[in-house]
């Protein structure tokens, strides 16, 4: 009878659990948007991570949200997230002050497959805030700039006033040989930029379409058109990523919030080839 | 050991089973009548069993009623799913508190519940194992459930008659308890009230050996027989599931999900008692000073507008979106992602419907086979 009793029941460590992190630095980009650089809370390294993946943080007694890295995989002396203040959790890890700690668990999800653009020209094209996700992919395209052949840069944004690391974008145009095409879907008379919806551009793309390879991150109607106009002018499908967006609770598969079709975007995202969900990106409320 | 060997018990026998796990520190859940209802609850002796009830399901409907004999077991199921204890509807996760240079978080302290699960179906044993997929099969482990599994000892009985419901048969999950159990029961009604037992695992077998029981004769096995035959043969409902997958993925936009629409009230009745459904939500509850907070998990429902929010609002704004989400989840797209169908065939979806939507009609009807009755 006692061989009834061998298993007592055992606590394993808990992925919900967070770990503490402190801000170092918080810069704003915007008026509603900040970049937060993060340390652990005895001001050490936190986590590796890669181009494209997401953590959740956390902010005392307010809750938990997704927030992609916006920062140099390569500096792993700090962690650095880009976060627009758009809900209760978001306004309050805005308002965070250098010092101050938060939660913090992951990273989590898919990376960008930077590495299988070497060789082939590259594309990213990023909307809004999508360009904060994109950002660690530039720092990697940068750092091996070599590797690649054309570098595209395209972004679209609401106004002229909401273009993120506008200092960023100036400075990688004179540096890295790169292309780099700004549009806005409003301007004043003082913008001599592009004007119109960030796929019109993808048309006039002078790249070798065979030898591609595209990156595309922004609002899920933005992805689906520039997916779609990639495709469209000879880049293959396999060789589209999209980074996908849904309710996320858990990250780690367990809570089924952000459940697409037969992927949950946290664990099988949020980066993903646009050949396995190009179907599902045509159907409404999936 | 012999797998499966098999033995009879009688009401003493089973006492003695009950009170063995309970002495072993177990707690011992099982089928007892509340409510108007059988309910999974604690359970001390035999006397708290349902002696002498069975319940009657349809769609939409469930009541129980009073049988002719004494049977312990001569019922279906109920509202209740075994995931409740193994995956609890409320768990304290951890807890954070304000400290001088931020806060710390502590993990929940909590000791998992030592469980023995008693009457579990072979539907239900299915839906255990699906679970233990979800959970414990991924590249994460949900460490709660895995705590309260891993020393569950888990007592199944066999059908001997199938539900108003029951589907069983049709999602290859029963009558017949094969695995994943410690003990398996069959009821023996007649002029000695009997229990045929199948021991599947070394506990199992130390169990039955500190019980009073006989080796069961061939009469035994075959009156065991008989009523898992009758169980299957007399399934309320009927799905055709080898090709359901298909079927559904290439029908998204079939306006039969606009039928239902008009009918689902997006309640969530069927994720609630559903054995296989798992998602969940996370809160947190603060202290009044706002010096600590605790996150806690509990279930949550696809059918929700919320479940599916991201900033703008929710993905699935519509009741026809959320039926199908929820439809196409658990009889296709959970073989992409767990490698099994997410239906033991069950039928508390439909019993616990509160319009009688019948998961088996939608899928006739998305198949083209009209007949609005789901009847079998």
């Amino acid at each position: 009878m006692d061989r009834l009793g061998e298993r007592a029941p055992v606590m394993a460590p808990d992925a919900m659990l967070p770990l503490i992190a402190r801000v170092a630095r918080r810069v704003r980009e915007l008026p509603d948007t900040w970049t937060l650089d993060l340390v652990a809370a005895d001001g050490g390294p936190l986590m590796r991570y890669a181009p494209g993946q997401f953590t959740m943080m956390y902010a005392f007694g307010v809750g938990e949200i997704p927030v992609s890295v916006s920062g140099d995989a390569a500096d792993q002396t700090r962690l650095v997230q880009t976060v627009r203040a758009v809900g209760k959790v978001s306004e309050a890890v805005t308002r965070l002050a250098a010092g101050d700690t938060l939660g913090l668990r992951g990273p989590y999800g898919t990376a960008w497959p930077v590495a299988e653009g070497y060789g082939r020209d590259v594309v990213v094209v990023a909307g809004g805030l999508g360009l904060a996700p994109l950002r660690p992919a530039l720092y990697q395209l940068q750092a091996e700039r070599k590797r690649f052949g054309k570098l595209v840069l395209l972004y679209g944004t609401r106004r002229p006033e909401d273009i993120l690391f506008r200092r960023q974008l100036a400075n990688w145009r004179r540096q890295l040989d790169m292309e780099i095409e700004v549009t806005v879907d409003h301007a004043g008379a003082a913008w001599r930029g592009h004007v119109g919806v960030v796929t019109r551009l993808i048309p006039r793309l002078g790249i070798d379409v065979d030898n591609a390879m595209a990156l595309v991150c922004g609002p899920e109607v933005m992805m689906r058109f520039a997916a779609s106009a990639l495709n469209d002018i000879g880049v293959p499908e396999e060789a589209i990523h999209l980074s996908l967006e849904r309710n996320m609770k858990c990250a780690v598969g367990l809570c089924g919030h952000c459940q697409f079709a037969g992927s949950f975007v946290c664990k099988d995202g949020a980066v993903m080839r646009y050949d396995k969900v190009r179907r599902l990106l045509g159907l409404k409320e999936i | 050991m012999n797998d499966h060997a098999a033995a009879v018990i009688t009401h003493e026998g089973l006492g003695g089973l009950i009170a063995g796990l309970r002495a072993e520190g177990f707690r011992v859940i099982g089928p007892r009548l509340r409510d108007q209802a059988i309910v999974y609850d604690d359970i001390e002796s035999v006397a708290d069993l349902p002696a002498g009830w069975t319940d009657e399901q349809e769609g939409g409907h469930y009541r129980v009623r009073r049988r002719e004999d004494a049977a312990l077991f001569g019922y279906n199921v109920g509202p209740h799913a075994w995931k409740r204890f193994l995956h609890p509807p409320l768990l304290r996760l951890w807890r954070a508190e304000r400290s001088a240079d931020g806060m710390t978080v502590t993990a929940t302290s909590e000791p998992a519940e030592r469980y023995a699960f008693l009457a579990v179906r072979s539907c239900e044993l299915h839906a255990i194992a699906i679970q233990d997929r979800v959970f414990l099969q991924g590249p994460y482990v949900d460490p709660h459930y895995k705590a309260r599994r891993e020393g569950a000892f888990i007592v199944a009985v066999n059908c001997g008659q199938a539900g108003g419901t029951c589907f069983c048969t049709s999602m290859n999950t029963g009558p017949k308890a094969e695995e994943g159990f410690d003990l398996s029961l069959t009821e023996l009604l007649g002029d000695r009230h009997e229990f045929l037992v199948e021991v599947g695992s070394e506990r199992g077998a130390a169990l039955l050996a500190a019980v009073p029981h006989r080796p069961a004769e061939r009469q035994d096995a075959a009156q065991a027989a008989n009523a898992v035959a009758r169980a299957e043969g007399n399934m309320g409902r009927h799905m055709r599931s080898d090709d359901v997958r298909e079927l559904l993925l290439a029908n998204l936009e079939h306006p039969r999900w606009d039928d239902v629409a008009e009918r689902c009230l997006t309640c969530g009745n069927c994720t609630m008692v559903c054995p296989t459904c798992f998602c969940t939500a996370v809160e947190d509850e603060n202290d009044l000073a706002g010096n600590a907070a605790e996150r806690k998990r509990r279930w949550d429902s696809c059918f929700t507008m919320d479940f599916s929010y991201i900033h703008g609002g929710s993905v699935r704004s519509s009741g026809r979106s959320r039926y199908r989400q929820w439809m196409t989840h658990k009889l296709a797209n959970w073989v992409d992602q767990f490698g099994t169908s997410g239906c033991v065939g069950c039928g508390r979806c439909i019993t616990w419907c509160p319009v009688g939507i019948d998961i088996t009609e939608e899928v006739r009807a998305i198949r083209g086979e009209g007949g609005s009755d789901g009847r079998a």
